[in-house]
């Protein structure tokens, strides 16, 4: 019980800071935004690795190796697109701040 | 769980936290997105020790092939097709989630460590992760343009979504009541059937949205998917999996609707009605004379009136591939001593944002891409706008208050504020909202070069060199 409320309390919170975050972000960034985020749900192959590491019959160990494979596919596609994304920013960010600095 | 793995988590979720802080502006965002993923390995590397490294062999080698599967696409994925691809990666998480709560279901029901947390919580992640997967799965086919494109519906289709979703609830109250209500259904066979009607839910959810809605619809259905990891974390009573996914499903939440504000549609009209049909009919579009003008003629008035050229890309000009082209106007113009600036607006491209990605791929600096409050006030004194593949974002009927359209209120680029427009476009089509545009037939200010987008743009170039 104890632990259920703690969870709940860190639900709440990590909410209310999710909300928070997003706040005022320049429409540039949303698509970036949106695609980091969906790379940081790939955490959910945490929860693939536990299934997992647990034992079963073929069909439960079958299950739990593609919930590995989305995971993993959710976190390194997900990180690598909004790298390759924010990438292209780059080089003119670069010049512009070189600019700044003169 | 040991102190040294909560420890862990807690820094990974500060890391998550920390990245998304950072990716709010350009300047920090690629470290951001950095430092989100240093958390995830944190994260991944304490979970080695909650399972005790077992089943490393078989955890090894599906982990090895998501990830090469997932470097492989998002290194060769075209910036033009990247929206679908963030579609994917969500889809196979929401997924992951789906599948992980039922195996644990299962574990759960043949050891005997069943409880009311979980007996809530796997139905609802089920649920949540299902449709997540499917209505992903249908963005990207839409996108892709593989199969529903445009608005799919058939008659009653909210009642059957209504349904279908009512015959979730009964699988899932008789999974809690360990089949009290349906007797030949097991608690594990109650969210099988979950699993399955959610697909069907799913897909029946998305296909009536049309493609210009699709960021939306997948921007949401990432809030979906984080919520779905959140709720596996109370199945699996996983601290990171609660913070992480709820944090997404939170932000992903308000990113949803800072989208859907900005492209001036509200979310409970996407998700309910589709696309609302077309404002104008098409008998009421009278056949209209237009100033059809030549590549000369535009290159001609570029060259010897125009000092300061705003130029607004569409998605025709994504289509037609036609950046490279837009890069070598902007040379040109630039050559013989005019003001190029680029107006882009919330919407242009298939995502907030993605227009910015493909003109800056095309070496188009970045200073020179201005959003729709920095453009307007600078067309006052702007000589020729150049839309390119574009309509509905400058469409002036959007701002009339005597018309209900399907883009009314939509924030628009006021073109028509230009001493002359020219529109390059394919035909006199109105575009995705099927908004007729009342600029095209203004003769003395538009010039209209009907044209493929990068067509239409070498030769404009070719005629101001000449």
């Amino acid at each position: 019980m104890q632990e259920l409320l703690a969870q709940l309390a860190i639900f709440v919170v990590a909410a209310f800071l999710g909300w928070e975050l997003i706040s005022r972000v320049p429409n540039l960034l949303h698509t970036p935004l949106m695609s980091a985020t969906n790379a940081i749900h790939g955490v959910i192959l945490v929860g693939g690795m536990i299934t997992l590491a647990a034992s079963g019959n073929a069909v439960i160990k079958a299950i739990g190796f593609v919930a590995v494979f989305f995971g993993a596919l959710n976190v390194v596609g997900g990180f690598w697109v909004t790298n390759r994304m924010l990438g292209m920013f780059r080089p003119p960010l670069k010049r512009v701040r070189k600019r700044r600095e003169d | 769980m040991q102190v040294a793995t909560f420890l862990a988590y807690l820094v990974a979720a500060a890391l998550f936290i920390v990245g998304i802080r950072r990716l709010r502006t350009p300047e920090t965002a690629r470290s951001g997105n950095t430092i989100a993923a240093f958390g995830m390995t944190i994260a991944l590397v304490a979970t080695l020790f909650v399972i005790d490294f077992k089943g490393l062999l078989l955890i090894g080698t599906a982990a090895v092939l998501g990830a090469v599967v997932g470097a492989i696409s998002a290194q060769r994925v075209k910036m033009t097709a990247m929206p679908q691809m963030v579609a994917a990666y969500n889809g196979v998480g929401g997924g992951a989630a789906a599948l992980i709560s039922l195996s644990e279901f299962y574990h759960m029901q043949t050891s005997g460590h069943e409880n009311v947390v979980a007996a809530v919580t796997v139905p609802l992640t089920v649920l949540i992760g299902s449709v997540s997967f499917a209505g992903s799965a249908v963005a990207f086919a839409k996108l892709q343009e593989i199969a529903f494109t445009g608005s799919v519906s058939f008659p009653l289709q909210q009642v059957v979504n209504a349904l279908l979703f009512l015959v979730i609830l009964v699988l899932a109250a008789n999974s809690f009541l360990d089949g009290a209500i349906l007797p030949f259904l097991s608690p594990v066979a109650s969210v099988v059937a979950i699993l399955v009607s959610s697909l069907v839910l799913g897909v029946l959810l998305v296909i009536p949205i049309g493609g210009a809605d699709m960021p939306i619809v997948i921007s949401l259905l990432n809030a979906f998917t984080g919520l779905a990891a959140a709720a596996s974390g109370f199945v699996l009573e996983n601290y990171i999996l609660i913070i992480g996914g709820t944090i997404v499903g939170a932000s992903g939440t308000i990113l949803t609707r800072l989208m859907s504000s900005a492209l001036g549609r509200p979310l409970g009209k996407i998700i309910f009605a589709g696309i609302a049909a077309a404002g104008a009919s098409k008998e009421e579009i009278e056949e209209r004379e237009v100033n059809d003008a030549s590549a000369e003629e535009v290159g001609e008035y570029l060259a010897d009136e125009a000092e300061k050229v705003v130029i607004v890309p569409g998605y025709g000009l994504a289509v037609a591939q036609a950046q490279g082209a837009m890069r070598d106007l902007m040379e040109t113009l630039e050559s013989q001593g005019k003001e190029v600036l680029f107006g882009i607006h919330p919407v242009a491209g298939r995502m907030p944002g993605h227009m910015n990605v493909l003109l800056t791929e095309a070496g188009i600096p970045y200073e020179k891409l201005h959003d729709l409050e920095d453009i307007n006030p600078e067309l006052d004194d702007t000589d020729a706008a150049i839309i390119v593949g574009a309509n509905d974002v400058v469409n002036p009927a959007a701002n009339d208050p005597e018309q209900d359209t399907p883009i009314s209120g939509m924030p628009i680029l006021e073109v028509e504020k230009a001493q002359r427009v020219v529109f390059i476009k394919r035909s006199l089509s109105p575009g995705f909202a099927g908004v007729d545009n009342p600029l095209f037939y203004d003769q003395d200010k538009t010039m209209m070069l009907f044209a493929d987008a990068k067509q239409g743009l070498q030769d404009v170039i070719s005629a101001i060199k000449s």
